[in-house]
Order: structure tokens, then sequence, then C-alpha cells
């Protein structure tokens, strides 16, 4: 099938916010070629447990197409209509099926050498739908804070590396009372700007308190159950001689009610097919704390734009080399504290990046804080770059000086 | 800026980049300025050539390796290989960014289009093959060392005219181990064998061509036992390779050894520590290799050694990506990687700056043995041959 014999009919099977979304474009939908369409609709059908931000840009993408004449908006797919794909995949059911057209779409793309035109169709279509926004005014500047290091009693790498340019260098702040001073921070934050999903605080291990409702919390230790039970699925499928393309697919069909989770509330619904998502999509999340803080952050910050987030890194498991897996002693689990610290260092860096690519960006502020050490790095714009403070701060002090 | 550009001018700036970091490491040359640029005439009879090749399947970017930060993790290469060598700072590889079918493009001088996790041989006949045929080599004369997730096809193509019973013998050391381990009794070593980190838990069926625990245990005259005995002093399964590419230079000093590592590919775990671990390890490790050439009489002064990443790792300023985590996004910092060569009758000290594409390997090996890679879309890199 091609996108201009689309029908509301073949709509019936997608959830009903995401029914009336795509029925109520039709018009424009139908003019969009096929190697857009499907992309577009995988992320139509998830639109009912989608974050408001996200629910946003879908919205503005379409109203940007949709107020395009024919002409324009084919000037606009141009890039994408270029492409070739090959007859099989009119036959995909990629009205229903999106996820696996994309699959295969991306594979087809990488053997026809055509991967490079369609990253440039996509660069390109992302900026003309970016320039075509509404400024944002965001009501307060965002605020990004990386704890790491929890467990390393002391340190030989060279912390902050990346970040140190990019502002302060603190090297005599009061460990103590620290974590409370940037919990509190967030709480206070969410608490004085009721933004749905617009504060997070993501752990690594599990926070002795949250002490707001209103901030959007995930640890990696309370999702112990769904992580076995999702490991359990892909054992399942390896020993049935499943490819990692199949695992994926099979991966990506898990809904939060087979891992037995709750969609109590339609923001747990929402919530619920975030996490789900970091155990089923990211890579290395199943298996390592530091690397599912790290791809949370990142995935809140693209999908969910909060305005607050706080982000701690715990020691993952520690990696065992070769000659001890052979040893043949009885497997028990370790902790890797430096290690991690290294891991969140570099989850630290990524985590301001992911920061800077929101809206605002000159306005945000970010902080990475040793925990339980005197070192920081703080980045924002009253703190000057490549700059370094030997003076005792405390956490609460440097939180005023950032924001 | 055209947008057709863009990326040729990333690419550019990363080999530029390249050569200055490498100049303030080593002082080594720009080809172009010193030379002008003619290879060094060969100083090793075609006959008694020998090659080995090491790609690392899951590259190491600049900023763990050539940049000022990252330059710490590769003191072997810096110190020790780059003085002595011909460096490349700008390989290009236009093809699929997954490691089978890299490695295989590097094997066949064609970019292969395959599904990178199918169990299927390249389209195109591989070096071995080529090597074989008009040579008129033996068997035992060109093998491949390789991780275990599906490089068990790698040795020869699917093609008609080549194919079948020309290619190289391949050997996949953890198989073998697993092998070992299992006839010793011993079950748990489930762990060891997870080799695809983009699915952790994936594990491969084997279905291909790969020696037999007992044809390799006869052929390096190493016991199962003495085997497995070995592998509880390593680190890794790189470690595992190169333990098993040496015993074979021993036993029979191939002249075309391909030794394929893989420990870095952790990155996709997003371990960044036990990704530099890895990078540590197997900057060491190829120093290792060069120190066997030279200690082997069968090898000294007469092989040349290439050392090469079949790609790169996405950079960080791509949002498209997870930086170092994957290579998925096809920018030019995975596109764009480089090449070390050294041995008799290569220029030492020396950087050449220009673009070359990873398939001008196997004509490049072509012209250094004798043979013609018809099928090949590269070219053989001047500064070589």
């Amino acid at each position: 099938m091609l996108p201009a014999q689309l029908k509301p009919e073949h709509f019936t099977g997608y959830p009903p916010e995401a029914k009336e979304l795509v029925r109520n474009h039709l018009q424009t939908l139908r003019q969009l070629p096929l190697s857009f369409l499907p992309l577009f609709l995988r992320e139509a059908i998830a639109y009912d447990w989608k974050f408001p931000a996200e629910r946003k840009e879908l919205d503005t993408q379409l109203a940007y197409m949709a107020g395009l004449n024919a002409e324009q908006l084919q000037e606009l797919m141009a890039p994408f209509a270029r492409l070739r794909l090959s007859p099989e995949m009119e036959r995909i059911d990629w009205v229903n099926e999106p996820r696996e057209f994309s699959e295969q779409l991306t594979a087809y793309l990488w053997a026809t050498h055509q991967i490079d035109a369609f990253r440039e169709a996509a660069l390109q279509f992302g900026q003309k739908t970016e320039a075509a926004k509404q400024a944002e005014t965001a009501s307060i500047a965002r605020l990004g804070i990386a704890v790491i290091g929890r467990g390393a009693a002391e340190n030989h790498y060279p912390l902050f590396r990346k970040l140190r340019r990019h502002g302060v260098y603190f090297s005599n702040v009061q460990a103590s009372d620290g974590l409370r001073a940037v919990v509190e921070k967030t709480a206070l934050r969410a608490e004085a700007h009721p933004i749905p999903f617009g504060h997070w605080y993501i752990e690594g291990a599990a926070a002795e308190e949250v002490p707001s409702s209103r901030i959007t919390y995930v640890s990696y230790s309370s999702l112990g159950p769904i992580q076995e039970a999702v490991v359990a699925t892909m054992r399942r499928a390896v020993e049935t001689g499943t490819g990692p393309e199949a695992l994926r697919t099979r991966l990506a069909q898990l809904g939060p009610q087979d891992v037995g989770m709750r969609d109590s509330t339609k923001e747990a619904a929402v919530l619920n097919r975030f996490k789900l998502s970091m155990l089923t999509e990211g890579s290395g999340t199943q298996l390592f704390s530091t690397t599912f803080v790290q791809w949370t952050a990142r995935e809140a910050l693209r999908r969910a734009q909060p305005v607050t987030l706080l982000v701690r890194f715990a020691p993952r498991q520690r990696e065992r080399p070769m000659n001890e897996l052979l040893a043949r002693t009885e497997f028990k689990p370790e902790l890797d504290p430096q290690g991690s610290l290294i891991d969140a260092d570099m989850g630290a860096y990524y985590t301001w990046i992911n920061l800077q690519r929101l809206p605002a960006a000159d306005r945000s502020a970010f902080l990475v804080w040793f925990e339980d050490h005197n070192e920081a790095v703080a980045v924002g714009p009253t703190m000057p770059r490549g700059t370094e403070s030997s003076s005792r701060i405390s956490m609460r002090q440097l939180l005023e000086m950032l924001l | 800026m055209s947008t057709y550009s863009r990326p040729h001018e990333i690419a550019q700036a990363i080999s530029r980049s390249r050569r200055e970091f490498l100049r303030i490491a080593t002082g080594a040359c720009a080809a172009k300025a010193l030379f002008g640029f003619t290879p060094l005439l060969p100083t090793v009879p075609m006959r008694g050539r020998k090659v080995v090749v090491v790609t690392f399947g899951g590259g190491a970017r600049d900023d763990e390796t050539f940049s000022p930060d990252g330059q710490e993790n590769i003191p072997h290469i810096l110190k020790e290989l780059v003085p002595q060598s011909t460096f490349f700072s700008q390989v290009s590889n236009r093809g699929i960014l997954g490691h089978y079918v890299a490695t295989a493009s590097l094997a066949t001088g064609v970019y292969e289009t395959f599904n990178n996790f199918a169990m299927v041989p390249p389209e195109h006949p591989t070096v071995f093959e080529y090597f074989r045929k008009e040579l008129k080599r033996p068997a035992a004369d060109t093998w491949v060392v390789a991780p275990s997730n599906g490089f068990n096809r790698i040795g020869e193509s699917g093609n008609r005219s080549y194919g079948h019973g020309m290619g190289a013998n391949v050997i996949l050391p953890k198989r073998l181990l697993a092998a070992a381990l299992s006839s010793a009794g011993d079950a748990n070593y489930e762990h060891l064998l997870r080799d695809n980190y983009e699915t952790p838990l994936y594990t491969p069926q084997i279905r291909g061509n790969e020696l037999e625990l007992n044809q390799v245990a006869e052929i390096l005259k190493l016991s199962a036992s003495d085997f497995a005995a070995h592998a509880r002093n390593l680190q890794s399964a790189d470690e595992l390779s190169v333990y098993i590419a040496r015993r074979l230079m021993r036993r029979l000093a191939p002249s075309l050894l391909w030794i394929t590592l893989h420990d870095i590919d952790i990155a996709h775990s997003g371990t960044y520590s036990l990704y530099i671990d890895a990078i540590q390890r197997s900057d060491r490790l190829c120093a290792e290799i060069w120190n066997a050439i030279q200690s082997e009489p069968e090898y000294a002064g007469k092989t040349i050694l290439f050392i090469l990443p079949d790609f790169g790792r996405d950079s960080d300023a791509d949002a498209g990506g997870n930086g170092f985590q994957h290579h998925r996004t096809g920018d030019p910092v995975s596109r764009t990687t480089w090449m070390l060569v050294m041995g008799p009758g290569i220029r030492e000290n020396t950087v050449v700056d220009r673009r070359i594409e990873s398939t001008d390997l196997v004509p490049t090996l072509g012209a250094l043995f004798g043979f013609s890679p018809e099928m090949s879309t590269g070219k053989p890199i001047s500064e070589i041959v």
C-alpha cells in the first residue's frame, strides 16, 4: 500500500488519541512519501503514551506540514521522495507495524548506500520544522545536576576533564549535606513550577528520600523485577534461535502488563512505558546501572524535556575478566566503584550535552559533583568558562550561585 | 557550505587533527611535503613475503586515542609502532557499519551489503581466495583468527568461481575454548561466549566451517586441557586470539595471517571505563603482535603489518547517537578511520593524509603478493606498493 491510498479505517487498531490525531490529518499524511510516513506513524501510534513535550513536537510537525500547500510539502519531502525503496516494502503493513517497517527500511538504506542521503534528509527536515517553531519561552531556566562516584573512596582519574573548560571547577566544596541540598533543590523547583513530567530524579540505586510527589522518579533498583522479566524474555528468545533483529522486535512488543507493571493512572501508563523502553531498547541498561542512568537521562531529556533533572550514579556490577570466569569460583556479585566513577564522569558529560540540545540552552545550568568529596564543576551563564575556585563553598551556596 | 561537502570536510578535519596530534606526540612527518610521495622499493622478494593484518571489530574514536586526552591510552602505538610506520590518517568506510559485514568488506575489497547478523559468506571473493587460487598456495598458508559472532564464514566467499575449499582456515578461539571446557565437563562458560554487546545475551549458533577443536589441537600441537589451562591466565578473548595467532605463526608460519580483535566493542554496553580498558589492551596486543613478528625467524625482516579499525564510533556531537557507545549514525567520525602499515619497504615515521578507502586494502595486498583481485572496487595504495 502507498500513502495516497490511506483511509480512516486503516487506523482502527490505533489507540484512541493516536487515532484521532492521524485521522484529523489524513489529507496531509496521504501526500507524504513511503520513506517518511511510516517513521512518522511509529511516533504517532504511541501518542497516547507520550510525554507532553513529545506530543507538542508531533502536533507542531503536523501543523507545520498541514500549513504548507501541495507544492511546498512536496519540496519539503523531496529528499525523502528521492530515496529508492524496494517493492517489498510497500507490502509491509506499515500502518500497524511501523516499527518493523522502520527496521527494514534502515537495513535497506544501509545495504543500498542510501543511509547518508536519508541522514541528510532527516537533518534538513528537522532544521525546517525547528525553524518554523515559535521560540520557546520557558518559565524557568533548566537545571541539570549529576552526582557521581558514590562509593568511590579515592580517585586517581582526572575527573571532569571535558566539562572544566565550559565552567568553573570547584575544589573545595563542603561535602556534608551535599546530597540533601541537591535533592531539596529539585523538590523546591518541582513544587514551585508544577509542570507534568517537568522535574526528574534518576537514581542508580535507591533514593533515601524523594521529598516531592511532583518529581518523576526512576530508580534502577526499583526496576529489578522488570529487569528480570525482560532478561527472561531475551533468554527465551535466544534459546529458540532468534537472531538479534527478531529479538529487538520481540522486546519492542513487550507491554507493561507483560512484565507485571500496572497502569494505575494515565501518568503511570506513560511512565511505565518509558521505564520499560529503557530496558528493552537500551543497550547495556539491563546489566550495568551506570549505563541505565546515563541512557535514561538522555532519553528523559530528549523526550520529556524537563526543566529540572537530577541524576545520581551508583556503582555498577564488576565485569569479570576471562581468567576469573574460568576459575570456577562461586560467582559473588561485586561492585566496581572506581570503574563506575569513570563511567559516570562520561555520563555526566553526555547529560550536559543533551541538556544543551534543548531549547533556551543558553539559560540552562549544570552541576556535576563527586559525591562525598570536595570536587564539582558548575556550568551556566553565571559561571566563567575554564576557571577554578578553591574557596570553601557549601552545596547550597553553589546552587544559589548557579541559578 | 553545501550539504554534500560537509561530511567530506569533516573527514578532512579529522585527518588534519590526527596528523597534528601525531606530529606533537611522535614527531611524525607529513608524507606529501617530504617525499612527494614514492614508496620505498620492496626489499623482500614477493615469494618470501608475509603479511599480518590486524583489524579492530569495534573502532576507537580519536577522543580516546590520538587526541591529547586520549594518547595516554595508546602508548605502544604512539611510541613504538607509529615511529616505524606509515600512518594513513583518513581511511574512509562508505559501507555498512556492522562488524561482520565491514570486516568482510575489508577482506573482499568490495562494500558487501549482506545482513550483518546473517550467517552468510561474503558475496565477493576474499583476499584469501585470490591469494590461494592465483598463487597456488596451500590451505595452511592463510589463516583467520576471529571473534565468534558470525565470523566463521569470513574465510571464503559464496562466489562460484572461488568459494568452497579455496579460502582461509578460520579459528574462533572462544568457540574452541567452549569446546575445550565442555569436553572437560565444565558447563559454566556461557558468559564467556557473550560477544555481541549490542544485544548482550545473544550468542549466535555456529553453522559454518570453522575448525573443530581436535583439528586445531592437532595442527597447533596443543591439547584441549593445555589450551583451557592457558586461557585461565588470560584476561580477555582478544588475548586468547593473539595467543592462538602466535601459536599459528610458530607452528605453520602462514604467509597471510588475519587477526580480528573485538574487545573494544564492549563500548556497546555503555561502560566507558571498560571501553577504555579494552583500548589499552588492544594497544598492548598490537605491540605484542609486532614483537612476535620480530622474534619469529619465519617472519622477522620479511613481514608487513597492517593495523586498522573496521570503522569508527559515533561522535559526541551527533544527536542521533550516544557518543562512544555505538556506530549507528553513519556520521563522518564513525566512517573515518586510520591505518598503520609497517615492515620492510614501508617508510617509517610518515603520515599520509590523503583519503583512501577501506576497500583499498585488498588490492594493496594483491600488489604486495602478486595476485589480481579482479572484483575489488578499491585501488592499490601508492604509498605502499
